[in-house]
């Protein structure tokens, strides 16, 4: 890791995981806010507009964080990672010229609006306020995975006498055969973070016998918003995903699976460790078959192990590939049981007054991040050693003329300003979930500025 | 089409520089404008609703010149990686700054995120100029078209400069001070007094150095880079950019001197245009000059993307800009007039 490459990789792999954090949760919030909105515009009742409007202050901390980090990484393509930016910009920067002018433009004045904007609108156009601004969010999340599938299954392009990548197609391109289930997946992702968030704050509420009423709406809508998208997370989305993955990139299927010996009927390692000396896997816990079942659709289909791809195609991090693969579908699986244990309990009236099982809500609330994260972690791991996949290796990406001393001394500045990020995006909405959504006269003088 | 996406780019950049110009140069005037509290939120006030989507403009830039311009960008992002790391905790914490100082209102928090916006913003208009003064100065590229350049050398602009030579820095300084006089009128239209007296001398002063600095920047430009007056030679139409921007400059003088803050505002945004595409029209067709051999100068046609791509993104960016156009309207019109502090949020 101390190599210039493995400084402007971690770098990388940081200020994104840093962004994403907050990029998820606003997203999530986004659409459980327009949610509330339309219960309020349906409803009249004051409860959601309040409701609403407590959600929207924890937005905007959240998206003020999810901006400030995001605008770095807009940069690193060019600073860090400039061979590849020379290769790919014809194509990937048409993407992310598009995340500009289509979404945050939208998202930038509409956050205002939303925000401050409340009184001098009519109910009707500050609903319209929240759809745009949920449209914004999601249509920037849309660019943005456009162009990591086009890192992950190049399409729509030639390869220019220099070596630079031309765009061919615009629209193949935008309608990558990996986007559709990818984007789905992602954002239903966000969704379960923004859900298992609000359930926690409500079960927060309930449990320490304050706002009560909202406390009960928070977890409602928080638990029934999470299971949906968690069902919809495992199918169709992810199991689709999974095909691709199986279709394009065999060499991450065996890479996530730790599986090195191409074998029929293949099993699915629950847990193990990869040991990359002896090229086995120690103590594994196997469930026979699934694994063809889940690539293939069938029990018995033949899955290439990594011996079956030449050493230097192999996943450089193959341990740690196939360890957020686990903890990701893991997570996946724990978040559908407790959601449909929370409806069961919901259909029996008994949700608001099990504390135990209000707790077990609370604590819930880290590990969608922790999900998305690894997912996330899944899929960019899986694509090494390919930068843009199976045409520049990531060794040819980043920037030569670029040293590690200088990519170094810029990610221990990204580290302590991020800690400072962190600390004051922990402490600022924990303020606003201490004052609960009700209108509070100490809630200073409630101004924009 | 390169030349046209040269232009395109060029165009957002100044609408940036004047959109963003404003808030940044309220963030430099802020402590010489308000005294209070109750006053410095009326400063923010008067940036609130809109500097976010002016910062857009950088990023809708960068982006586009990324996908037009890819060796540039490339070349340009990575030879710069110091100053544009510092750039970017510059924006980081002056987003910071104004985005969570009205969430507590104590004694402490409040001046001390102040202090964060007005020192983030005064740097931030440093180093945009330095910027510029860099790439007018030329960078010592190799014949792959990398460089890398230090923080600073021998601060003189020889054939191995750095980030900081006497040259950026005036330009710096230069960007520093018209920044301050663009922010205080913004201030002085969006405000009553005593806010608007004191932001009319700040912005009386800017302009008193503006002016001499711009006679000096001019001056040494001609010196440091000698491609400009040669292009300004052979072309002299280009010679309208500059005069707009004296034009800019002294319409500026007499309506603060009549105390029109709008028209005075509109002057400096002339101004900074005329400026900015002075330098553009200056350097064409180079992007980045080369500071040494000549001829390893990025120009619009050696950095240029594929022609489908340009000729394709023409299909988005206009639909895509009018959008943008319309949404600014919306916004400005929204937040027409004075500052009235009784608007509530949440």
């Amino acid at each position: 890791m101390e190599s210039a490459l493995g400084l402007h990789r971690f770098h990388f792999a940081f200020t994104i995981t840093f962004h994403y954090l907050f990029a998820q949760l606003s997203m999530g919030l986004a659409l459980l806010i327009l949610i509330l909105k339309t219960m309020a515009l349906r409803t009249s009742d004051e409860h959601y507009h309040r409701a609403a409007r407590f959600w929207i202050r924890i937005f905007a901390i959240t998206f003020v964080v999810g901006v400030v980090t995001g605008i770095p990484m807009e940069f690193q393509f060019g600073t860090n990672w400039s061979r590849f930016a020379r290769a790919a910009g014809g194509v990937i920067g048409q993407t992310l010229a598009m995340e500009g002018v289509f979404a945050f433009f939208l998202e930038s004045t509409f956050v205002g609006l939303l925000l401050f904007g409340e009184k001098r609108l009519s109910a009707k156009a500050h609903w319209a306020i929240a759809l745009l601004l949920w449209l914004g969010t999601w249509l920037s999340a849309y660019f943005i995975l456009a162009t990591n599938a086009w890192m992950q299954h190049p399409v729509g392009y030639k390869l220019a006498p220099g070596g630079e990548a031309e765009l061919k197609s615009l629209w193949a391109l935008l309608l990558n055969p990996w986007l559709g289930w990818m984007f789905l997946h992602n954002q239903l992702g966000t969704v379960v973070t923004g859900g298992f968030v609000m359930a926690a704050v409500g079960a927060f509420y309930l449990l320490s016998g304050k706002h009560q009423a909202y406390g009960r709406t928070f977890v409602r809508l928080g638990v029934t918003s999470a299971g949906v998208a968690s069902l919809l997370m495992l199918f169709p989305t992810g199991d689709m995903q999974a095909k691709n993955v199986a279709r394009h990139q065999p060499a991450a299927l065996a890479g996530m699976e730790g599986m090195f010996e191409t074998v029929r009927g293949a099993p699915f390692a629950v847990v193990g460790q990869p040991d990359m000396e002896k090229l086995r896997m120690d103590n594994p816990l196997l469930i026979p078959g699934f694994l063809s079942f889940l690539a293939y659709g069938d029990w018995s289909a033949e899955v290439k192990g990594l011996r079956a791809f030449p050493r230097d195609q192999w996943p450089d991090q193959v341990p740690l590939l196939f360890y957020s693969f686990r903890i990701m579908i893991g997570l996946g699986v724990a978040f559908i049981i407790v959601c449909l244990v929370s409806w069961f309990k919901l259909w029996r009236g008994r949700l608001f007054q099990s504390r135990g099982w209000l707790w077990v809500l609370l604590v819930t609330a880290p590990f969608p991040f922790i999900a998305n994260t690894a997912g996330w972690m899944a899929a960019e791991l899986g694509r090494q050693p390919w930068l843009i996949y199976g045409v520049t290796r990531t060794a040819e990406g980043a920037s030569f003329n670029v040293s590690g001393a200088n990519a170094l001394f810029t990610l221990m500045g990204f580290t302590g300003m991020y800690a400072v990020l962190a600390i004051l995006f922990l402490y600022l909405s924990g303020r606003e979930i201490d004052h609960g959504p009700e209108p509070q006269a100490d809630a200073g003088d409630n101004l924009p500025h | 089409m390169e030349t046209l996406w040269f232009c395109l780019i060029a165009l957002m950049l100044t609408v940036y520089v004047i959109l963003d110009g404003f808030d940044l140069g309220a963030g430099i005037v802020h402590f010489c404008v308000a005294r209070d509290d109750a006053e410095r939120r009326r400063v923010l006030a008067s940036i609130g609703p809109v500097w976010d989507g002016n910062e857009v403009w950088l990023l809708a830039a960068g982006g586009t010149l990324y996908f037009a311009f890819p060796l540039l960008y490339a070349s340009g992002f990575s030879g710069l990686y110091l100053p544009l790391m510092i750039v970017l905790w510059l924006l980081i914490l002056r987003g910071a700054a104004i985005e969570f100082r009205s969430h507590i209102a104590g004694p402490l928090w409040r001046p001390f995120w102040d202090f964060v916006f007005t020192a983030a913003s005064a740097l931030l208009a440093v180093f945009f100029g330095a910027a510029l003064g860099n790439v007018v100065r030329g960078a010592p590229l190799e014949a792959d078209g990398q460089f890398f350049l230090p923080l600073w050398t021998d601060f003189r602009p020889g054939p191995q400069p750095g980030i900081l030579d006497w040259y950026t820095i005036l330009v710096g300084l230069t960007a520093f001070l018209a920044l301050a006089q663009h922010g205080a009128l913004w201030v002085a239209l969006k405000n009553e007094d005593p806010i608007r007296g004191r932001a009319r001398r700040v912005a009386w002063l800017a302009w008193c150095g503006v002016a001499g600095m711009t006679l000096i920047v001019t001056g040494a430009t001609f010196r440091v880079q000698p491609h400009v007056p040669e292009r300004l030679s052979q072309q002299p139409w280009g010679l309208i950019f500059p005069a707009l921007a004296l034009a800019g400059l002294l319409w500026g003088m007499l309506l603060q001197r009549a105390g029109r803050d709008a028209l005075a505002f509109l002057a400096s945004c002339l101004y900074l245009a005329g400026m900015l595409a002075s330098a553009a029209f200056g350097l064409y067709p180079y992007v980045l000059p080369s500071a040494g051999e000549r001829q390893f100068g990025l120009t619009v046609y050696n950095t240029a993307a594929g022609p489908y791509g340009m000729r394709v993104a023409l299909y988005w960016w206009i639909p895509g800009m009018l959008l943008v156009a319309l949404y600014t309207w919306f916004v400005y019109r929204r937040f027409a007039g004075k500052v009235r502090l009784e608007e509530e949020g949440y």
